[in-house]
């Protein structure tokens, strides 16, 4: 890997649209150059040899975490309530196609 | 110009189907009894992504995976990592769904497995994830006109396996059969029903030789999937013949016009920006809790089959059937209970009921016929009370009314006529009205059918056909004297 892989402003652009973020073109140079040095400073990672380590998935070394089937009965109302949008009992989102 | 009639066809599916077994959601305790409840009445913190709010797994989601990946020869993995899958879309509250994954250090549950099909064919299938129900969303009027979506979040955290397979299906047909089987081994091992409605869906990758991959999304039952593909292989096939290419695009089966619509360009895989989901610890299944279920495991589809076969001796065709749908066989052994000839009870139920059921476009659920009802019908043919012809009829009427064949006969009129009086004085009538026929039938014994139809026809297929046969024959002797 190259140590002076640069972020495009393209790049940018992309990851600002995938997160729903409007940004300017003066603030598509500005990220592109501190995500570059954020990642630049992530590489040194790529230094540490990991042959023979098992991957880490999670920080806290437990596993089966788990709850029996049991269902619970439980007021929807207190959720509607903090609901910005509702038709009825629908919650109103924007019309994605 | 390019010759598309040859060209190879290659589908791959991603089958989902709810584990419907499941009495709370996959992540949290809602209820996933949601079907008839009014919308958002099925939500919490959890399923709602809410601030402060932890995801925590359902054992029997685990345990049911478990049995579906033994089910289909698959490996199952000693342990097993959830990510979440990030995309804006108003399905999910959380604007991810929490999923597996088999790629950047994701480990699905479980891999490798297949599943024969009847005709000498294998599908490979690469892995089993374990993953949540997006919400359901409606519009109103169409999909593009509406001016917001409304979302329903009560299947938003049901519990899913999805069954991703290779592209080796090689047409429509192919992919019903392969889904019938898999709706068969889900039944069997019941964890999944598939006669709840929205309960098994898939995705389709197809792609023609040549031709880019093009998924199809949306098929909301397996009925449609055959009707989907068909649809979507010959578009692809019109435009390589008219000199056009396919690009890789996702496509939308739109079931009320019956085709597939562009989607706007989507998030490609890599824009899912997948990762570990870190508020769930990876699981870890043991070769105790795997042997545990094998040996729960119940009669599977080919088992079921074989059992049909020697303990009714019914053909290995109609226990084919049967099993293909799990209610049907469990209808048809409920009946041969009490009935003594079940090869000809499984024909029934195989023929006339089955394309009954198709006809009127209902599961056997829903159809209001019962076992010991069935049986009453045939044992009404086999004394002779009415004909096979009517019973057909009667069979017909049964499923839609839940009334009883004898209610049914009694009602209508079904009986059989014996009274050869009655016969008679038709027979009469028949052969005035018809003065050709009769010749025709003094000069040509085959031609005596034809007076003989008239007389079913007179009573509505109802005369005793010995004996209209008896009765046509003689008064044609006393014709010629």
């Amino acid at each position: 890997m190259s140590e002076d892989k640069k972020i495009t402003k393209e790049q940018v652009k992309h990851l600002a649209w995938l997160a729903r973020i409007k940004i300017t073109d003066s603030e598509e140079s500005k990220y592109a150059e501190e995500m570059g040095e954020i990642l630049k400073y992530f590489r040194k990672l790529d230094e540490v040899d990991t042959e023979g380590v098992e991957p880490t998935h999670h920080v806290v070394d437990v596993v089966n975490v788990m709850r029996e089937d049991e269902p619970e009965i439980k007021p929807a109302e207190n959720i509607l309530k903090i609901v910005p949008a509702k038709k009825d009992r629908f919650i109103k989102a924007p019309r994605i196609v | 110009m390019v010759e598309t009639t040859e060209l190879k066809v290659k589908i791959g599916l991603e089958v989902h189907c709810q584990l419907t077994n499941l009495k709370s959601k996959l992540f949290c305790s809602c209820s996933s009894d949601y079907r008839q409840s009014p919308p958002n009445t099925h939500v919490c913190p959890v399923c709602m992504g809410t601030p402060g709010s932890l995801p925590v797994l359902n054992r029997k989601a685990v345990e049911d995976a478990i049995l579906i990946a033994l089910a289909l020869n698959m490996q199952i993995s000693n342990k097993t990592i959830f990510y979440r899958k990030n995309y804006f879309y108003p399905d999910m509250p959380k604007n991810f769904q929490i999923s597996q994954y088999d790629r950047a250090g994701g480990i699905p549950i479980a891999k490798n497995g297949s599943k024969k099909l009847e005709v000498e064919k294998i599908v490979h299938i690469s892995r089993l994830q374990i993953e949540e129900d997006p919400g359901k969303i409606s519009y109103e009027g169409t999909i593009e006109t509406s001016k917001s979506a409304f979302v329903d979040y009560n299947r938003a955290g049901i519990a899913l396996v999805e069954i991703v397979t290779e592209p080796d299906i090689n047409s429509p047909k192919e992919a019903r059969i392969f889904l019938q089987k898999i709706r068969s081994i889900m039944e069997h091992l019941g964890v999944s029903s598939g006669e709840l409605e929205g309960s098994m869906r898939c995705d389709a990758n197809i792609s023609i030789q040549g031709g880019t991959r093009v998924e199809v999304k949306n098929i909301s039952s397996f009925k449609e999937v055959e009707r989907a593909l068909n649809f979507e292989i010959t578009r692809q096939k019109n435009l390589l013949r008219t000199g056009h290419r396919i690009g890789q695009e996702t496509r939308h089966w739109d079931e009320a016009r019956r085709v597939t619509i562009s989607l706007r360009v989507k998030e490609e895989e890599e824009d899912y920006r997948y990762f570990p989901e870190a508020d769930l610890v990876p699981l870890s299944i043991s070769e105790e809790e795997i042997e545990r279920q094998k040996n729960s495991m119940p009669e599977l589809p080919e088992g079921h089959m074989q059992r049909l076969m020697t303990q009714y001796d019914i053909s290995r065709q109609n226990a084919m059937t049967l099993i293909d749908n799990k209610a049907l066989a469990e209808f048809f052994e409920e009946s041969a209970v009490n009935y003594s000839h079940p090869d000809l009870l499984g024909n029934w139920i195989v023929g006339d009921l089955l394309s009954y059921l198709y006809e009127m476009d209902i599961e056997l659920k829903d159809a209001k016929l019962m076992p010991r009802d069935l049986v009453k019908m045939l044992e009404l043919i086999d004394d002779g009370t009415i004909s096979g012809k009517i019973g057909k009829e009667l069979l017909k009427e049964m499923l839609i009314s839940g009334k009883s064949p004898d209610e049914i006969i009694n009602q209508k009129e079904m009986r059989r006529i014996s009274d050869s009086e009655y016969l008679n004085q038709l027979t009469e009538e028949i052969f005035s009205s018809n003065p050709q026929a009769v010749k025709d039938a003094i000069k040509d014994p085959k031609a005596v059918r034809f007076l003989i139809g008239q007389l079913m026809k007179k009573t509505g297929g109802k005369a005793d056909p010995q004996l209209a046969n008896n009765l046509v024959n003689e008064k044609l002797k006393t014709s010629k004297t």
